[in-house]
């Protein structure tokens, strides 16, 4: 019996070692920065944590995604430094940060473009406002495209879209139905994991899905964007049209809320001007649409003021 | 040491001979007998046909759409969003192994004493004993998202505070399989004969001297080995770390009070829902680096019961 205790604890003991060496090795007691908040923006602040920590390897840079909500919600409570937000903050969220103290910055840091996606097969090229709305209006009953006005293209409409909780549900209910809460309940809900989207359109001549520029931007060879007509035309999401404020109304701005309290750190501080300092490199290298100059002049500001 | 294979070779034994001799004195079995035996055996052989094919596609599939991942890259290197053809599971393998050693170090003295104690000393007739009891088995049922929901109100944020930290996600875990190890380890301890027990008080040795001398080492390989299966389920698990903030992306290695950590499972699940097809190369990767994990632990506590377990 002692034979067997001492080679458990041999057993046991070698790895809780071995890891134990590996931890203090890494870790050097670097500077952590923690970030939360949303999936679409999660990218962004990604791949700015990866090129700041290539020139600074003691930063401890963490991205998590666990929506603006959620986000916002760990924010207020001084849990996290930065927010990544695919929306302004609501009222509701400002008077939590102002009950527990936290201050903040608003930053834009790039553009993104909510895009409607259709099968390559589909004829249909461009949609207005209008039609849009009589497709996703709450208690619509359309369910062949041949029933929404002014379309002759005839095969079943399955519509697929993000869980009620997505920034890019709230905005595109606001921006096509009014009120951000409010779009028909009977479409495939996907939840947070766009490829099932992509995937649906893919297979179905008659599917249609709303998704953020970054899911098409990989995607271009696979499914078809829609123009949209906001009431000047026709316009496809080309980051030059998002740019020139011409796809609407479905572009928005991306940003992030660093707290004020840890901007104080000089570590944080380093950490924000590297990524509104670098924004258009970022952008490209996570597949959105940089700001304009006149974008990035405003960002600029608002960090100094 | 005794040979393995004896029992249920005596038992086929038993069988094929009671077999026999029922079929001199009787006569040979009705038809109606037979066909039903054998259509009930076909089925017991399909419901296991059906969980190895479900077991092996999942194997096949994940093996080939991770196929060009498979490196070693895929284990050492840190999450990328810039170089997603070299990101790999290092931070997230870490954090997972640290939690699980966390989980190892809390649930063995809790859960083992709690067994201790229900076996050996609790009185069954006591309503409070019996609550417990109830408690234990109610608990083991309880799906994994609420320990994540009791893991954030009370250990990361509330009394106890830790913060999003790898220790919160390693309590959590541990309070979600405690009550898998307390019953394994009181099957174990229950399988130690009364004889072992009464023959050591018998021989002057006090309640604990017995205990800890004879009882606990005779359960340990059962103890063990319930202790790796339900660290096996805890490494698997990614619903509770999800809102005891384990994160996606954490290109560093993880502390275990300070900063923000990843889990195997979670970083497979944020690869998969990525865009870009490398990603998700790099999700069905994990999924065979995680089932090797899992295996070598399954392995490990199969290898351990065959090694030590006695027989009386």
């Amino acid at each position: 019996m002692r034979n067997w205790r001492a080679k458990a604890v041999a057993a046991l003991a070698v790895p809780v070692l071995g890891v134990t060496a590996c931890g203090q090795a890494g870790s050097g007691g670097g500077l952590a920065i923690k970030v939360d908040g949303s999936s679409t923006v999660g990218p962004l602040t990604q791949a700015a944590a990866e090129l700041f920590s290539d020139e600074n390897p003691d930063m401890r840079v963490g991205v998590a995604t666990s929506g603006t909500g959620g986000g916002f919600e760990k924010f207020c409570n001084g849990e996290i430094d930065i927010v990544d937000a695919s929306r302004t903050i609501t009222d509701e969220e400002a008077k939590m940060c102002r009950a527990s103290g936290v201050t903040y910055r608003e930053l834009q840091v790039a553009n993104d473009a909510i895009t409607v996606l259709v099968n390559k097969d589909n004829p249909v090229d461009c949609l207005t406002v209008d039609q849009l709305r009589q497709i996703w209006a709450p208690g619509s009953t359309v369910s062949n495209w041949n029933q929404v006005d002014g379309v002759r293209f005839s095969a079943e409409l399955t519509l697929y879209g993000p869980g009620t909780d997505s920034g890019t549900f709230e905005f595109f209910a606001e921006e096509i139905n009014g009120d951000k809460e409010e779009q028909r309940a009977d479409y495939q809900d996907i939840g947070e994991d766009d490829n099932t989207g992509i995937a649906g359109v893919m297979e179905d001549e008659g599917a249609m899905f709303y998704v953020g520029y970054e899911y098409y931007a990989a995607n271009k060879d696979k499914v078809k964007a829609l123009k949209i007509d906001g009431g000047d035309g026709c316009v496809g999401p080309t980051p030059e049209a998002v740019q020139s404020g011409e796809y609407q109304p479905l572009s928005r701005p991306l940003y992030i809320y660093p707290s004020r309290e840890s901007m104080k750190k000089q570590h944080v501080e380093d950490f924000v001007d590297y990524f509104v300092d670098n924004s258009a490199e970022i952008a490209r290298l996570a597949g959105y649409i940089p700001m304009t100059d006149e974008q990035t002049a405003k960002t600029k500001q608002a960090l100094r003021g | 040491m005794v040979d393995q294979d004896t029992p249920p070779r005596r038992a086929r034994l038993a069988s094929t001979g009671a077999r026999a001799a029922v079929e001199t004195v009787f006569g040979e079995q009705p038809r109606g007998d037979k066909v039903s035996g054998l259509v009930f055996r076909s089925l017991m052989m399909l419901a296991l046909a059906m969980a190895l094919v479900m077991l092996v596609s999942l194997i096949i599939y994940s093996a080939w759409r991770g196929w060009g991942r498979l490196d070693l890259d895929m284990i050492t290197e840190k999450p990328s969003r810039i170089r997603p053809e070299r990101a790999g599971y290092g931070p997230a393998l870490l954090g997972s192994l640290y939690m699980i050693l966390g989980v190892i170090v809390l649930v063995v003295p809790i859960g083992v004493g709690a067994a201790v104690y229900l076996e050996e000393y609790a009185k069954r007739d006591r309503w409070y004993n019996r609550l417990i009891e109830l408690n234990i088995q109610n608990l083991a049922g309880v799906p994994s998202i609420v320990f994540g929901i009791l893991g954030l109100a009370f250990i990361a944020r509330g009394p106890i505070g830790l913060g999003l930290v790898v220790a919160t996600g390693s309590i959590t875990l541990t309070l979600l399989v405690l009550p898998t190890v307390i019953i394994a380890a009181r099957e174990a301890i229950r399988a130690v004969p009364p004889s072992i027990r009464e023959g050591s008080l018998a021989l002057g040795a006090t309640q604990w001297q017995t205990i800890s001398r004879q009882v606990l080492p005779a359960a340990a390989p059962g103890i063990l080995t319930g202790v790796i299966l339900a660290v096996a389920r805890a490494m698997g698990e990614a619903a509770p770390l999800l809102l005891v903030g384990a994160a996606g992306f954490t290109p560093f290695l993880p502390l275990l009070f300070d900063g923000q950590y990843s889990a195997l499972p979670v970083q497979i699940y944020r690869n998969a829902v990525e865009p870009r097809e490398e990603f998700q190369t790099l999700a069905f990767a994990g999924v065979i680096l995680m089932l090797v994990v899992l295996l070598a632990m399954n392995s490990f506590a199969v290898w351990l019961r065959n090694r030590y377990e006695r027989r009386w």
